[in-house]
């Protein structure tokens, strides 16, 4: 059994992965009420876009670079223009479906077109451990969890320091306020999608060293993206953040404490009681019910 | 005049007629494909009340009916007669989908979605891990077709048959809620939740309702399911099985009566058709799907209903 700093400490790397495609889903649904079931997925393909290059002989840095280029390329901009544009007018729900069949779709091109076997992915990190206060961690987790929240914080300061990220946030808290006052609201919203496909990009190039490239490791990404975002609070940026270590945390525990045959289960069940008894999340504000 | 009026029933029971003399110009494996066709049928018709009709998105169709196929499966090898396990299925998935639905009576309906997948997700994981229960991944094997009135169903062509009848009633028992006081009630709820509560719906019961009926109608087809395949495991129950199903309503036409017949038509038919083409059919299919949405969000049956008729007046918001 591993100490419990250990389980800790790994459930803060992967609660830094879970983070980071968790902002992005908060953010779709926040300024385009984009529910994307896709997002896990949208985090297993940049891998193979990276690996894509790497098959052609470019050096590590520059596949992820390409990776990231690309993932913007599809996942932001033509994912917005020719799914959720022509799709919103139809309603949510309407769009939240036609997620799932990009989900489908995006799995099953990777199996079908690339391999339904796991391919090896280099690591940017070395894969010597070190001693932190006890716990052996790998350098590789370590680094893993620095560029992640590296990441997160330069997105907040962008968020919060400057014109464009302020006007982002003007267009996902009140749209037709931010128009009126000037905000090239469209232009905010591509920027969002641009936004969340780096950041899912960012963690594909992170977490596949340490998963292996799989067509199916997005069902797993995916769901912890959804249980983080609602846990923490839908409508919240830092509820996302907050949400996504909770459930690294809490995932490692219970596969040491609990089970690992029903490691899956505990984050569902915590998903279950906060949409019973604190649906806005822990650290969300209400939103009106419809009904 | 009449003509037109005859012309719907009539084609029913040409449908109907068609399907039950099928089976003689097919081989036994073509037979079973047509089986799991009014099973799976029956499981969409019973999202389509929930999600078509009433409005609640439910990611959990497939764990209903993997909880009515273990349900039949255990209780059956235990000497309980089909027949009240197929009633025994039904309640409980009806009884598990009343208590889910509370959730969606606090939020908003989006909610309920993740509710629901978290719910299939369990239930694939109690499936896999429960062995006492369930058998694990070894699953229950030597499930025996049942004899019903003196009938034995255990040839490929007589389950088919059973099936099939079976398609039938739950498809009545449908038309006959959607037509009620109740499928009104549902449609209501759908369209404008606020204005439906104005005018005295009481849509808390009627959103339970028709989330439970369709869990129900779920799990009468897998009670039906287990017999057919004679031997169940987890990996047919798994989420996609439900998001699955969730397509094929939506792909049919959700909300239409016909949908579901078309949309798992589609799901369940046409991959056998087109065999040679193997997983480029799963791509094919999802990329369909979402042309489909963007343009046509109302589904075949949608396209369908305006092609045929262009200008009925009693075009009513019950279809």
């Amino acid at each position: 059994m591993e100490s419990l700093l250990y389980l800790v400490l790994a459930g803060l790397m992967t609660g830094a992965i879970y983070a980071l495609v968790a902002i992005g889903f908060t953010l779709l649904w926040q300024t385009s009420q984009t529910i994307n079931f896709a997002q896990g997925e949208f985090a297993m393909l940049p891998a193979f876009f990276m690996l894509v290059a790497l098959n052609l002989k470019l050096p590590l840095w520059l596949a992820i670079l390409l990776g990231v280029g690309v993932s913007i390329l599809l996942l932001g901009l033509a994912f917005k223009r020719l799914l959720v544009d022509p799709m919103l007018r139809h309603g949510v729900l309407p769009l939240a479906i036609a997620t799932m069949a990009l989900a489908i779709f995006l799995k099953e091109s990777v199996k079908e077109f690339y391999s339904a076997e796991a391919q090896r992915f280099p690591s940017l990190f070395p894969e010597q451990k070190v001693d932190v206060g006890g716990a052996m961690i790998s350098i590789q987790s370590i680094g893993v969890f620095l560029v992640a929240i590296a990441a997160v914080v330069a997105l907040q300061l962008f968020l919060s320091r400057t014109r464009t990220g302020r006007s982002m946030q003007a267009v996902a808290q009140n749209p037709t306020v931010a128009r009126i006052l000037g905000v090239p609201v469209e232009r905010m919203i591509l920027l969002t999608f641009a936004i969340n496909a780096a950041l899912v990009a960012l963690a594909s190039a992170l977490v596949t060293p340490i998963y292996l490239a799989k067509f199916s490791n997005g069902e797993v990404l995916g769901m912890a993206a959804f249980v983080a975002a609602i846990v923490g609070g839908f409508n919240q940026i830092r509820g996302a953040i907050a949400g996504g270590f909770l459930l690294g945390i809490v995932d490692n525990i219970a596969a040491a404490y609990v089970s690992t045959q029903y490691r899956a289960a505990i984050p569902l069940l915590i998903l279950i009681v906060v949409i019973m008894v604190r649906p806005q999340g822990l650290l969300g504000r209400a939103e009106e019910r419809t009904v | 005049m009449t003509l037109q009026r005859l012309a719907v029933p009539g084609a029913i029971l040409a449908g109907i007629i068609a399907l039950a003399l099928a089976p003689y110009g097919l081989k036994n494996y073509g037979i079973s494909i047509l089986g799991l066709w009014a099973v799976t049928t029956i499981a969409a018709i019973g999202l389509n009340l929930t999600l078509g009709y009433a409005g609640q998105v439910s990611l959990a169709q497939g764990a209903f009916v993997g909880i009515g196929a273990y349900a039949t499966a255990i209780l059956m090898a235990k000497g309980v007669p089909f027949g009240a396990t197929l009633l025994l299925s039904g309640l409980l998935c009806f009884a598990i989908g009343w208590l889910l639905g509370y959730p969606a009576l606090r939020v908003q309906h989006h909610y309920l979605a993740f509710v629901t997948l978290a719910f299939a997700t369990l239930a694939f994981l109690v499936f896999r891990n429960e062995q006492w229960l369930t058998g694990g991944i070894y699953g229950i094997s030597g499930i025996r077709r049942p004899v019903i009135l003196g009938w034995n169903t255990a040839p490929e062509r007589a389950y088919f048959h059973f099936c099939l009848i079976m398609l039938v009633l739950v498809s009545g028992f449908v038309w006959w809620i959607v037509r009620s006081p109740w499928g009104r009630a549902f449609l209501a709820l759908r369209e404008n939740p606020v204005r439906a509560a104005s005018l005295g719906v009481d849509t808390r019961r009627y959103t339970l309702m028709a989330f439970a009926i369709g869990a129900g109608i779920g799990g009468v087809a897998g009670a039906l399911y287990a017999p057919l395949v004679t031997y169940i495991d987890p990996v047919p129950f798994a989420l996609s099985f439900s998001l699955n199903l969730l397509l094929m309503v939506i792909v049919g036409g959700g909300g239409y009566f016909f949908g579901p017949f078309v949309g798992a038509m589609i799901a369940v038919l046409l991959p056998e058709w087109l065999r040679f083409a193997q997983g480029l059919y799963l791509v094919a299919y999802a990329a369909a799907v979402m042309v489909l949405l963007v343009f046509w969000p109302s589904g075949i049956m949608g396209i369908l209903d305006r092609l045929l008729r262009p200008a009925d007046p009693n075009q009513g918001a019950a279809r």
